[in-house]
């Protein structure tokens, strides 16, 4: 696993910068009932998040996502390892100062307005009255939550709740924003407005962490990608490298008359429309001779790369640092 | 271990964030129905205190302030235990102590804001309920000012027994937690039996040492009560008051110590 680490911090680091969060070793185990039985929450884990990007923690349920986070903001402490963040400790307030953080499914003080959940965390970092009603204002403009400043917090939508917390995450400009789940609970349009939001706190020079279960989501936004599995760091690279230049195969859709040596490339057929799939590029010019000799009108043709979906069951199914992780 | 080099950001002082959160709780404390609840119940007593000292031969005077004081003592109590247990168990079961222990909070200063904040709940239904009962007294054409002292050492006991509730919520569910304040509160004003059981030990046993400690160890809520002197207008020595609010609030902070200790190394799974 070490290995591994040094690979990715040689080759996806961002050049002479200094990691925002740095991971060594942790692992964190929750024993039973009167210490009957144990839970591997996380083991070994080692992973370095460096400033400006945005870093998507991925992993099956239990894989020990949130339990990682718990561990980066202390409200859990390791057995064993450290945790580093932003030059401090999680028990450093200091620390804690510079950053901002969203739970999963997030229950906040129902019996708060919007607008006095959010003075309540100004106060917390130590804004002046009048600083925190303008950010108050600003920050609820920014998550789409203009005008609900009087809003009980009991009446809020899960989705609306998702917005105050995101709300009361970045409004005192942290440098680091941790978010576990973001997207969860949200439409298509509210996803795309978070989405939005941490682009916009990453050309702010701003980090974002962030677990999702929702991988499109991580998929359009990320940087870099950490897999969990069963509380182990089982792969850790930048997303573009991981995905975008591995063409799984190609897609061809024609209108006429099939070859005969395509037959078993066909995978659908629909009156005198066909499609086909090339499962090597290589293979690719031949196959479009051949359609041409016949005559055949090629309708499209479709690279089709691995998803982050593909990658996420891939490498779920192969052992744990078998592969290495920037291809 | 290196990260990011740390700029310098002010942390808020502590007073900033105990008053901070001080005040969320008594935000809490007051929206919520519970409390309204025991306040109309605690003014119900109160009243029926004079309905009793109606249809009641000699002594009304005594009756009146007697039920009153006894109502605004268990009313306060009731409050303290379970609106106490139940604030912090609630800030860990809806995990909104997550978010918060994010911030620049000190777990300690979670804990003292909670304590803080409920004190003042509990001072002001104190001062409603004082204040109806001291209407009453006032209607009969009475002094009601000697009630005073019982009110404030009633309010020490208060901060002992909400002390006692944040330590074993932190500690436990809001069920036992609940069981276990009242607990202390019981045993508080038995704890003088142990001198008695102490007497009846054999001498140079184990038995009247650990009486003594014990003894010394639970909290003398018993020298906190005072309402039947003030009923009765007994005199008290002069130094008795200070003495008793001093050592009731001294109490307090060191199981506020003990609950901010075990926060401190609480893990939120």
């Amino acid at each position: 696993m070490v290995t591994m680490l040094e690979m990715e911090a040689k080759t996806s680091a961002p050049a002479g910068s200094t990691p925002v969060i740095e991971l060594r070793g942790l692992s964190k185990v929750f024993r039973g009932h009167l210490g009957i039985g144990s839970t591997t929450g996380v083991d070994g884990l080692d992973l370095s998040v460096y400033r400006g990007e945005i870093f998507g923690l991925l992993g099956p349920n239990g894989a020990g996502k949130t339990t990682t986070l718990k561990l980066m903001l202390g409200l859990l402490r390791p057995d064993r390892g450290e945790v580093g963040l932003l030059g401090g400790t999680p028990r450093d307030p200091s620390a804690r100062a510079r950053i901002g953080y969203l739970p999963e499914n997030p229950y906040f003080y129902d019996y708060l307005t919007a607008e006095e959940f959010l003075d309540f965390y100004g106060r917390l970092h130590g804004m002046p009255a009048d600083e925190r009603r303008k950010r108050v204002r600003s920050t609820l403009k920014r998550v789409g939550l203009a005008g609900r400043e009087d809003t009980p917090l009991r009446k809020c939508s899960k989705g609306m709740t998702q917005r105050v917390g995101l709300a009361q995450a970045i409004q005192h400009d942290p440098e680091l924003v941790i978010l576990d789940e973001p997207m969860s609970g949200l439409d298509p349009i509210g996803r795309r407005e978070i989405r939005n939001i941490i682009l916009s706190l990453r050309e702010a020079g701003k980090t974002v962490f962030f677990s999702s279960h929702i991988l499109q989501d991580v998929e359009m936004i990320c940087d870099r990608v950490a897999f969990l599995e069963r509380g182990r760091l089982h792969s850790v690279g930048q997303l573009s490298k991981m995905i975008s230049e591995t063409v799984r195969w190609v897609e061809v859709s024609i209108r006429g008359a099939l070859p005969e040596a395509l037959m078993d490339s066909c995978v659908n057929q629909d009156d005198d429309k066909s499609l086909i799939r090339v499962d090597r590029m290589d293979d690719l010019p031949d196959v479009l001779a051949s359609l041409q000799e016949t005559g055949a009108e090629i309708l499209s043709v479709w690279t089709r790369r691995d998803t982050l979906e593909d990658l996420f069951v891939r490498e779920m199914d192969r052992p744990a640092g078998s592969e290495e992780v920037n291809r | 271990m290196t990260t990011h080099a740390a700029t310098v950001v002010a942390v808020p002082p502590s007073r900033t964030v105990i008053v901070a959160i001080a005040l969320n709780t008594f935000r809490e404390a007051i929206r919520d129905r519970v409390l309204y609840l025991l306040l109309v119940f605690a003014m119900l007593l109160i009243g029926a205190s004079r309905m009793m000292s109606m249809i009641t031969v000699g002594n009304e005077e005594k009756l009146v302030k007697d039920m009153g004081l006894a109502a605004i003592s268990v009313i306060g109590v009731l409050t303290a235990v379970f609106v106490g247990v139940s604030l912090v168990f609630k800030e860990i079961e809806r995990r909104t102590v997550y978010t918060l222990l994010a911030n620049p909070v000190r777990r300690w200063q979670f804990v003292v804001g909670k304590f803080v904040g409920l004190l003042v709940v509990l001072g002001m239904n104190l001062l409603l309920m004082s204040s109806g009962l001291i209407a009453i007294v006032l209607f009969r054409g009475e002094s009601p000012w000697m009630l005073l002292p019982a009110v404030l050492m009633i309010f020490v006991e208060l901060s002992i027994v909400t002390a006692f509730a944040l330590l074993f919520s932190s500690l436990t569910n809001p069920m036992l937690a609940a069981v276990w304040t009242f607990a202390s509160y019981v045993t508080g004003h038995l704890s003088w039996s142990l001198l008695l059981l102490k007497e009846r030990m054999p001498e140079g046993g184990l038995g009247r040492p650990l009486c003594q400690f014990i003894y010394w160890i639970l909290p003398n809520l018993d020298r906190l009560d005072i309402k039947a002197e003030v009923v009765n207008g007994t005199a008290l020595p002069v130094d008795f008051i200070p003495l008793s609010v001093l050592y009731g609030f001294s109490y307090a902070a060191v199981i506020l110590l003990l609950a901010c200790a075990v926060f401190e190394r609480k893990d939120f799974n």
